[in-house]
């Protein structure tokens, strides 16, 4: 299956109550396997296509409210409209779904793989002081997998979660293992697990429940933020994720995320071959970024190249996590071109001649 | 097993497809495989190319410089991918269209005129069966029958009468090719 149409049914199998979306490429399969799957006949699920990605967002922004999991998908160009419902939506403390396929920028920018909205997905993009959490699938499997620990980590945490993937993944079929089907939760259930739900039923709780963003008393508005950063602390305390290959003895790195790290493996197998003692970390979660074992690794690495389908973003993060202690080089393609394993190797000992065997 | 392929041509062709049912039939086989399309502008009249692998291990890139198998089904992508077969890879061409042949000895090539073959069954749409046929005679990679099975996996269910059809066609496309 492609990327796309699994995160289409890991929806439905999660027991997501409503997905709100506009097509764009190079998702567009989202929506369309989700309407071709008609969700609403069998679980229930609510699946609208919005008049547009501003109007997806605050949907999701309504429906996330209520306490049901809810979820968008775009890319880039999109994602960029809906900043302010996301700035919104970690202000209001709720649970939600987004899925970037990214594509190349800026502006309109062309409808091909890229990782260009790294910062936009990791530092904010809105307005405010939030994170959100930023899941980087590498694999179809992935794809699927996330969805559903996206939601879980965002009810966990009553925060949003983003599934950050590219037009590879996105449009690639490979082998999936399906999870399986749950119901959707009833609206006991969901009184049970969101206390805080805005569900039209203050009598039978005794109080109403107020979702709001707006605070006009100061003191009152930095108690929220601490509450805020407080759960972010929580977050990178307990959910940083990576994956690492080849690590033990490698005098060198390659720091890759999503697909792009699959093509750097392959590079780094055919270095291998060569005897290169060079390794692979691919951050899983981009925010909370892998900042521990880098600064470990640091210690005994001669040096690290980023790759990444942008001019330089996540290269940022892995320089503060070095400290300074190894030289870390960017590799990037930008506007949509894939680089291949043979010209990451060539960027490769481009930065580091001395590694050549 | 690792054969890294890659299936060039117009858009319009059936390139995408033909590399979506030899996929399948990797799957049916039991295989880890990646299908990978060239998307957008390309399917829109100008050239269109899916890189497929089919292994017995876990798949690492999905995106490759060099490729075990090309079959390339105009002159742009001959011109493209002729450099790009490893040395004893495989290239297989069709004709149609074609005004420089492939010039490299150290690969196998097979000239296919499988557009012919097509326009004698009359039915233009079984075109890029009867160059996976011809590929699948070329290299053994996956027994008919899983083909078949990946074909009726991705075949919508109202089109299944046309299996008999596409089987002929696999057939037709394998007699092209003398290994």
């Amino acid at each position: 299956m492609k990327g796309n149409e699994v995160i289409a049914h890991a929806a439905i199998r999660y027991g997501v109550d409503g997905y709100f979306g506009y097509p764009i490429t190079p998702q567009s399969e989202v929506l369309e396997t989700l309407e071709e799957l008609m969700p609403w006949e069998t679980t229930g699920m609510v699946v609208l296509q919005a008049e547009s990605e501003v109007a997806s967002i605050n949907m999701v922004y309504g429906g996330a409210s209520t306490g049901k999991a809810v979820m968008t998908s775009s890319s880039s160009p999109g994602v960029s409209l809906m900043q302010e419902g996301l700035s919104y939506i970690a202000a209001g403390e709720l649970p939600v779904l987004v899925v970037n396929v990214m594509r190349g920028g800026p502006g309109l920018g062309t409808i091909q793989p890229s990782q260009a909205d790294y910062f936009q997905a990791t530092k904010g993009g809105g307005h405010g002081d939030y994170h959100y959490i930023v899941l980087a699938p590498a694999t179809v499997q992935e794809m699927a997998d996330f969805v559903g620990l996206g939601f879980d980590l965002a009810f966990k945490y009553r925060t949003p979660a983003m599934l950050l993937a590219d037009g590879i993944v996105g449009q690639m079929m490979e082998k999936v293992v399906l999870p399986p089907f749950r119901p959707r939760r009833t609206p006991e259930q969901i009184a049970e697990q969101c206390p805080w739900a805005v569900t039209g039923h203050a009598e039978r709780r005794g109080h109403p429940n107020v979702l709001t963003t707006l605070e006009l008393d100061s003191a009152k508005m930095e108690v929220n933020n601490e509450r805020f950063q407080k759960t972010y602390r929580e977050i990178e305390e307990n959910e940083v994720r990576y994956e690492e290959y080849y690590t033990e003895d490698a005098e060198y790195l390659m720091v890759a995320f999503g697909s792009i790290a699959r093509i750097c493996l392959k590079a780094i197998e055919d270095a291998r071959a060569q005897g290169l003692k060079i390794g692979l970390i691919r951050p899983i979660t981009l925010w909370p970024f892998p900042t521990k074992v880098l600064r470990e690794k640091a210690e005994n690495l001669k040096g690290i190249l980023t790759v990444e389908l942008n001019a330089g973003q996540m290269i940022e993060d892995v320089r503060l996590a070095v400290e300074g202690k190894v030289p870390v080089y960017h590799y990037g393609r930008m506007g949509g071109i894939v680089p291949n394993p043979q010209e990451v190797l060539d960027a490769f000992y481009k930065d580091f001649p001395a590694a050549k065997i | 097993m690792k054969e890294e392929i890659i299936i060039a041509g117009f858009g319009g062709q059936g390139v995408l497809s033909m590399g979506k049912i030899l996929a399948y039939a990797g799957l049916m086989n039991d295989l880890e495989v990646t299908w990978m399309p060239s998307y957008g502008p390309e399917q829109r009249g100008g050239t269109a190319n899916v890189t497929v692998i089919l292994s017995d291990k876990a798949i690492s890139s999905p995106v490759l410089d060099t490729y075990d198998i090309a079959v390339v089904l105009n002159q742009q992508s001959l011109d493209k991918f002729e450099s790009k077969v490893k040395p004893g890879g495989v290239l297989i061409y069709d004709s149609y269209g074609i005004h420089r042949a492939p010039e490299r000895n150290d690969i196998t090539v097979y000239r296919i005129d499988a557009m012919d073959a097509c326009l004698e069954m009359k039915n233009s749409k079984i075109y890029n069966m009867i160059v996976l046929g011809a590929l699948l005679k070329a290299k053994n990679m996956v027994p008919l029958d899983a083909v078949m099975a990946g074909l009726k996996k991705t075949l919508p269910e109202r089109h299944h009468h046309l299996l008999p059809l596409n089987h002929e066609a696999i057939t037709k496309g394998m007699s092209l090719v003398e290994v």
